[in-house]
């Protein structure tokens, strides 16, 4: 089995010491692996990546966050970046009063990235090598989300945690979102990815988790998921036990509960 | 016509200097959300401190870089110890912060100089003159003016083009972001900081012979240049010198065909008259937030 990169132990987080989130969470990420994080709305999910990256001052509040074995808890998110995990926020974090070339620059600004890093990575995305000199406040959603992924790739980071990457975009680029995160992976990277869009995340994901309400409700490999009746009806929306009436549960049954 | 080129002409020179107290404020409040109240006086302390090494025979060229980075030293310790910490509180909170750090220095520097006003050498002389036409022209005055603009110039290329620069305007768009990318933000802040201290010091220094050096010295022009940066935008750089430029010719003209005694009423006038009808400034940006 391949080496941990990241664990998180017994992690309980929130905010302003009022509002717990995460309530002893649970997970390990191994190097290669795409791990998904599942969950509905307010699940905790992007709280999670946040006490990872130490984005939420004090936090955790208990438990530990390890990152190759070293202590994340308590660093600064800078720091907790240079040391290899990069985070892909929601709402993707870019700079829209700069250009897409200026956002490029900034993941050099820490660890210099050589010409041939930014080849490769505009390689990979041609269209920000056209919108260069552009705002990328003015990008349509895909390319911004494009250059937030290609951002993160200058830092050459070891783990990549990205955020729900297909939030308010069209299908089709959601699936070539996927599709390049599918090729990194087979280059080596890996990945926690966050998402709503569970049937694209089990798709990629060699193992998940599912989080509701700040706990760990059900973990394991991918396909194992796709197959779990109760992920199939609150997250894949397949439907069973058809009512003899035609009517629907208001509330779907939670048999880890 | 001549007399309207020559109040056009003081009012370059003053305005230049008005525009480098801008450039400080929206520095700050560009990057870190804060109004510094404390600007004013970080602008005299450089002064004071140029001054003492005057006094201690240190040629002037040492002894104004050691007035700029003592002054960029204690607005980078301002904003690491009393700032930073305040972050999470409220723009009132932040607010009063500053204005406690104005007292604070004003009291230092009355205890360590004393509250009697000092003359300030300068190298330019403000009875050698310059006559252009029949406008005449200080030797002191054109070197302010020259010297304020040539640091605008210097601050303009530092923020567009070093990665320093990129650094601080990522910063002062999104510091999250920026820190997900690897930039040590609390450290381009502090940097930040430091430069608006120096650039205050600067206009402290190059005030200070034509003012003569008292602890309040600044409490007029740190009015002014906040008037300056409301008038430019104060989101903007090019908004606050241009401010600045302004509000020195507006305020020198008014003097001239209007009344001297109200000049210093001119500022507020023109805050007034920016918030009612442009409450952006020259300059600044709608105030819109895309969610």
């Amino acid at each position: 089995m391949s080496a941990e990169l990241l664990s998180v132990r017994n992690v309980e987080a929130g905010y302003r010491r009022r509002l717990v989130v995460l309530r002893g969470v649970s997970l390990s990420v191994r190097e290669g692996q795409v791990v998904a994080l599942l969950g509905s709305n307010g699940a905790g999910k992007t709280t999670l990546l946040r006490t990872v990256m130490g984005l939420i001052p004090d936090q955790p509040e208990k438990g530990e966050v390890r990152f190759r074995g070293a202590l994340l808890n308590g660093r600064d998110p800078d720091a907790i970046t240079r040391l290899g995990v990069a985070l892909v926020p929601e709402g993707r974090g870019i700079f829209p009063e700069l250009t897409v070339a200026e956002n490029l620059q900034l993941a050099g600004y820490a660890r210099r990235y050589t010409r041939s890093d930014l080849d490769a990575v505009l390689d990979r995305f041609p269209v920000l090598r056209e919108r260069g000199r552009q705002l990328a406040g003015t990008l349509s959603g895909g390319e911004q989300q494009m250059l937030a992924v290609a951002r993160a790739l200058l830092l050459r980071p070891s783990l990549l945690l990205l955020d729900e990457p297909s939030l308010g975009l069209a299908p089709r680029v959601v699936a070539e979102i996927f599709s390049t995160l599918r090729s990194l992976n087979q280059e080596g990277m890996t990945l926690l990815l966050v998402e709503q869009n569970a049937r694209m995340a089990l798709e990629v994901a060699h193992y998940g988790y599912v989080l509701e309400a700040g706990r760990l409700v059900l973990e394991g490999p991918a396909d194992r998921l796709r197959e779990d009746p109760n992920v199939q009806e609150l997250y894949l929306g397949v439907q069973r036990e058809a009512s003899p009436k035609g009517f629907r549960r208001w509330r779907p049954k939670r048999r880890w509960a | 016509m001549t007399l309207a080129a020559q109040y056009v002409a003081n009012g370059l020179a003053s305005g230049g200097l008005y525009a480098l107290v801008a450039l400080g404020i929206v520095l700050l409040y560009r990057s870190s959300r804060v109004l510094n109240f404390a600007h004013g006086d970080l602008c005299t302390l450089g002064a004071f401190l140029a001054l003492s090494a005057l006094q201690a025979g240190w040629p002037y060229a040492a002894s104004v870089a050691a007035g700029l980075v003592g002054a960029g030293l204690a607005s980078a310790g301002f904003y690491q110890v009393l700032v930073r910490p305040v972050r999470e509180g409220t723009v009132l909170g932040l607010v009063i912060t500053t204005l406690g750090f104005a007292l604070f220095l004003g009291g230092f520097m009355a205890w360590v100089w004393g509250t009697d006003t000092k003359p300030f050498p300068s190298p330019m002389s403000d009875v050698r003159v310059y006559r252009l036409g029949g406008v005449v022209i200080s030797e002191l005055t054109a070197g302010s003016l020259a010297a304020a603009l040539v640091l605008v110039a210097l601050l303009s290329l530092l923020v567009q083009r070093t990665p320093l620069g990129l650094a601080m305007r990522a910063v002062a768009q999104n510091p999250v972001a920026a820190q997900l990318l690897g930039v040590p933000a609390r450290r381009v802040l502090a940097a930040t900081w430091a430069l608006a201290g120096m650039l205050g010091a600067s206009a402290g220094v190059l005030l200070a012979p034509v003012l003569l050096l008292d602890p309040f010295m600044m409490l007029d022009p740190f009015l002014k240049g906040f008037a300056a940066a409301v008038l430019g935008g104060m989101d903007s750089l090019p908004g606050a010198v241009v401010g600045g430029l302004t509000l020195g010719v507006a305020e020198s003209l008014f003097a001239g065909y209007v009344s001297v005694k109200f000049k210093a009423t001119l500022s507020f006038l023109v805050i007034v008259a920016v918030l009612l009808l442009k409450p952006e400034g020259l300059f600044g940006r709608p105030f819109e937030r895309r969610v």
